[in-house]
C-alpha cells in the first residue's frame, strides 16, 4: 500500500477524516487491507542497533510492529525506548503498555511522551503476573486494569484531560487496541468481554495465539450473535511452533496458551518438526484470512522471527501488496530485493 | 477462607437478596445515625464489622468499593492482578488462576455466580473504572448508603 502523502521517515502522515491517529497502521486498517502485524522481541541491550536490526528482519511484510512491555515479566529494553527509535526512521509501532509495572501517573505520561514521538498504536495489556519472569522477586503494580487502562487512554485522547480532570494542551492521537484470549476459559464469556473492552475504547484487537480454529469459529459465533461483529479490527494472533517439544513447553508453561494434542503428534510425526511447525503456520494464517469479521494476523515468532517472512509469503495474503519499510521507495528494486530475501 | 468463598459464590443469588435487605436497612436507620454523630462516628465500627463479616465470607480485602452484586459474589480483589473487568487471558485449561494454580480463577467463579443472580452477567458487563486507593480500609456499606441517598435527593 502506497501512500500518496507519504512524509519524510519519522514525520507523521496526514490525519485523514475519520481516523484518530496520523498513523499508517490505522490507513490500511480503514482502507480495508487484511492487515498483518508482528512481535518485535526488544533486546536486552542499550544498543539502538539491535533494535534496528530486529526491525529490518520483518521490512515489507509487516503493516506495524508490536513493542512488547516487558512480556512475560521479563526485563528487556522498554517499549517505550524500542517505540521512539522506531518512529524515527518511519516505523509504525504499536506500543504494548502493561499495568503490571507502572500506576496511572506514569502510564498516562508515558502515552503523551510515546504520542509525541510519533507513536499512533497503543496496545492496553494487563501483563503477566510477575511471578512468570525472570523478577519473581518484584512488586507487582497493577493499580489498573486493561479495561480501565483503555477508559484512561481514551480520556485522554478524547477529552483532552488527565483523569484528574487537568487538561492537556495537545490531546495525543492514537489508536487504541486490547487484547483477548479466544481459547481460555470461561469460553461463553469471552465474546462479551472483547465488547466490553470495545465500550471500553478498543479500536484494535490482537489476540493470543490461536491454534485451536473451532474455538476461534464458536468465538466468532459468539461475537455475530451478540452484534459484535466489525465493531473492532481484529488480528489473530498466530506464530510457528518450533517443535513438538517446544509446543508442549509453551503449553504447560506460558499462560493463556493452547495446542490441541492433534497438532502436537502431526509435528512430532514430521521429519523436519521446525518446518512442519511453518507449514502448520501458513495453513492457520490461510484459514483464519477466510473468516469473516478478522481483518488481518498477529504474528509472535519469538526467537525465530526471522521465519515471519516466509509464513507471510507462503500464505499469500498480503496479495502482492508490500508493507512500507524504510527503504521501500528509495529505489524501484527494493520490494523485489524483500521478495528474493525468501526465496534465497 | 477458601472454601467459605466458593460456598458463598454458590450462594450468591441468596446473599444478594440478604445484601440488598441490609442495604435497605441501614438507609432506614439512616434518622438514627445522626442522633450518635453521623456518619463519621460510624465509619470505624462499621468498617470493622464489614471487615469482619466480608473477610470471612469473601475474602474480602477492604478496598471500600465493593461490587460483589456485581461480580456473582467473588470478590475481584482476591486476583492477584486485581483485575475489575473480567479475566485476563492467562486463566488455566481448567478454570484456574495463572499466578496461583490451586485457586480458581476469581472471574470463573464470578461468570458462575452472577448466572444465579437475576441479571447478574449484564451488570458483569459494566465498565469498573480504576479503583481509588484513598477508600481502602474504609466501609462499603456506609458509601452506598450515602450514594444511594445522595442519588434520592438529587
Amino acid at each position: 500500500m502506497r501512500f500518496g502523502d507519504e512524509p519524510a521517515p519519522g514525520a507523521p502522515l496526514p490525519m485523514l477524516p475519520g481516523h484518530v491517529s496520523p498513523g499508517r497502521f490505522e490507513r490500511v486498517l480503514r482502507a480495508g487491507a487484511f492487515a498483518v502485524t508482528a512481535e518485535l522481541a526488544p533486546p536486552d541491550s542499550a544498543d539502538p542497533n539491535e533494535v534496528y536490526a530486529r526491525a529490518r528482519i520483518f521490512d515489507g511484510y509487516v503493516d506495524a510492529i508490536n513493542a512488547t512491555d516487558g512480556s512475560g515479566a521479563n526485563c528487556h529494553m522498554s517499549s517505550m525506548g524500542v517505540c521512539a527509535l522506531l518512529t524515527r526512521v518511519g516505523y509504525a509501532p504499536i506500543m504494548q503498555i502493561s499495568c503490571r509495572d507502572r500506576n496511572r501517573i506514569g502510564i498516562q505520561g508515558d502515552i503523551l511522551g510515546a504520542a509525541a514521538m510519533g507513536v499512533c498504536n497503543v496496545l492496553c495489556l494487563t501483563g503477566d503476573g510477575v511471578q512468570a519472569g525472570d523478577h519473581p522477586q518484584a512488586k507487582p503494580v497493577f493499580d489498573l486494569d486493561s479495561v480501565s487502562l483503555l477508559g484512561l487512554a481514551r480520556t485522554l485522547r478524547d477529552e483532552q484531560r488527565f483523569q484528574s480532570g487537568r487538561k492537556l494542551t495537545q490531546a495525543p492521537r492514537v489508536l487504541l487496541g486490547a487484547a483477548e484470549n479466544p481459547c481460555a476459559p470461561p469460553f461463553d464469556w469471552r465474546a462479551r468481554r472483547l465488547l466490553k473492552k470495545i465500550e471500553a475504547g478498543a479500536q484494535f484487537i490482537q489476540t493470543q495465539y490461536v491454534y485451536d480454529v473451532p474455538l476461534l469459529r464458536r468465538f466468532l459465533q459468539q461475537l455475530e450473535d451478540l452484534g459484535g461483529l466489525d465493531r473492532a479490527f481484529l488480528l489473530i494472533g498466530v506464530g510457528p511452533l518450533r517443535s513438538a517439544k517446544a509446543a508442549e513447553w509453551m503449553r504447560s508453561n506460558v499462560p493463556g496458551i493452547h495446542v490441541p494434542d492433534a497438532l502436537i503428534a502431526r509435528l512430532r510425526g514430521a521429519e523436519d518438526q521446525a518446518r512442519e511447525g511453518r507449514n502448520i503456520c501458513v495453513e492457520l494464517i490461510q484459514e483464519i484470512h477466510g473468516l469473516r469479521g478478522v481483518h488481518g494476523v498477529h504474528v509472535m515468532a519469538y526467537r525465530q522471527e526471522e521465519t515471519v517472512a516466509e509464513v507471510i509469503d507462503r500464505s499469500g495474503v498480503l496479495s502482492g501488496r508490500v508493507p512500507w519499510f524504510p527503504t521501500r521507495d528509495v529505489s524501484p528494486q527494493s520490494s523485489e530485493l524483500a521478495a528474493d530475501k525468501v526465496a534465497s | 477462607m477458601y472454601r467459605v468463598r466458593l460456598w458463598s459464590v454458590r450462594n450468591a443469588r441468596g446473599l444478594n437478596l440478604l445484601y440488598r435487605a441490609l442495604e435497605n436497612l441501614l438507609v432506614a436507620l439512616r434518622p438514627l445515625a445522626k442522633l450518635v454523630g453521623g456518619g463519621a462516628k460510624l465509619e470505624r465500627p462499621m468498617a470493622a464489622v464489614e471487615r469482619g463479616v466480608k473477610g470471612f465470607m469473601f475474602d474480602c480485602k477492604m478496598c471500600g468499593q465493593c461490587v460483589l452484586s456485581s461480580t456473582g459474589m467473588s470478590c475481584p480483589m482476591n486476583c492477584p492482578k486485581q483485575l475489575r473487568n473480567g479475566p485476563c487471558g492467562g486463566v488455566r485449561a481448567n478454570g484456574h488462576c495463572e499466578v496461583l494454580p490451586d485457586m480458581k480463577c476469581v472471574w470463573v467463579l464470578a461468570w458462575e455466580g452472577s448466572q444465579r443472580i437475576p441479571g447478574g452477567t449484564e451488570s458483569l458487563q459494566r465498565v469498573q473504572f480504576a479503583v481509588d486507593r484513598r477508600l481502602q480500609g474504609k466501609s462499603s456499606w456506609l458509601r452506598a448508603v450515602r450514594e444511594r441517598v445522595a442519588g434520592a435527593t438529587q
